[in-house]
């Protein structure tokens, strides 16, 4: 099976690839994983204080269509409100990079990344 | 399709009940904990009553079913054998799926430290530190033994197949590790 063009780009230029520093203000980090194909996924966002997503970095361990997914997701979320980059569906993941159905599944990761990444956002803001 | 009785392999054949489940195929009783040398004896009768040899003279449809019946065979030992997959069949068959494709939220702790696993098997594999992944390869094996252990006593003892489910959907990414950790070994042996 080969890989669409645009899964080709990200996998060789990944985005974002990396992790923030541990102290950063505003970090949250969400946390995924695969257990059909193993893949770990960990997704950071860099909140501002006005609430829009000012960067965002990806750490994964899988195939290259679950690296290209993280990838993709961390350029889409810049610029984004919380409310907003929940609002990202793994179908518009998977129909950017043209996955094909079997693959469906790191695009799911992706989504569930951003909605693990903001709920640390959340726990963190709600100060625990 | 049964055989017909028109000959001894075939009536060989009928002795077997290939509607049957995994287990009774094997003549087992449905346990995580299995009996390994009775599999393996088992497997080899089965495979010995249905082998090509034994349908020289028989029609092709036949020739063709013996040839079937040993693929069964082996899928069912093969999916015995190995303990994950026996598990996955176990939750399987009563009726408890794994829910591999749509749950990526495990604990936090659980995935960090797989990370930080993946991360060491990468470095030593940049590195060419075959000790490192020797000793690697060895503590992932160990967590995958106590993680069978575990799976015995909540299957067979407990039957708590939601927490077993848990159990094995946190073994196949141990599994996974273990498969790049040996692939990183081959690299390195090259």
């Amino acid at each position: 099976m080969a890989y669409s063009e645009k899964v080709l780009d990200h996998y060789e230029n990944p985005r974002n690839a990396g992790s923030f520093g541990k102290d950063e203000e505003g970090v949250a980090t969400g946390m995924v994983g695969a257990p059909a194909c193993g893949d770990v996924m960990k997704l950071q966002i860099k909140v501002g204080k006005d609430g829009v997503i000012e960067d965002a970095r990806f750490k994964t361990y899988g195939c290259g269509s679950a690296i290209a997914s993280s990838s993709l997701v961390t350029e889409w979320v810049k610029g984004k409100t919380l409310d907003q980059a929940l609002e990202i569906k793994n179908s518009q993941i998977a129909e950017e990079l043209a996955l094909p159905p079997v693959k469906i599944h790191c695009s799911i990761l992706a989504e569930d990344a951003i909605r693990a990444a903001v709920a640390d956002y959340w726990k963190k803001q709600g100060g625990g | 399709m049964r055989p017909g009785k028109d000959g001894d392999a075939a009536s060989a054949l009928d002795e077997i009940d290939f509607g049957a489940d995994h287990f009774t195929l094997f003549g087992l009783a449905p346990f995580f904990r299995v009996d390994l040398p009775a599999l393996d004896k088992r497997f080899r009768e089965l495979l010995a009553r249905v082998h090509p040899d034994r349908f020289t003279q028989a029609g092709a449809s036949e020739r063709r079913a013996s040839l079937q019946w040993a693929t069964r065979i082996n899928e069912a030992y093969q999916t015995l054998k190995i303990p994950l997959s026996r598990a996955r069949y176990l939750l399987d068959r009563a009726g408890r799926g794994v829910d591999q494709d749509n749950n990526t939220v495990m604990p936090p702790e659980f995935l960090m430290e797989q990370m930080e696993w993946r991360e060491a098997v990468a470095e030593a594999r940049a590195a060419r530190e075959a000790a490192e992944l020797e000793q690697l390869h060895y503590r992932v094996k160990q967590r995958m033994n106590k993680g069978y252990d575990q799976l015995a006593e909540l299957l067979d003892d407990r039957r708590d197949y939601a927490a077993a489910a848990e159990r094995v959907r946190r073994l196949m990414f141990l599994e996974k590790l273990l498969f790049e950790i040996d692939d990183a070994m081959a690299a390195l042996e090259t």
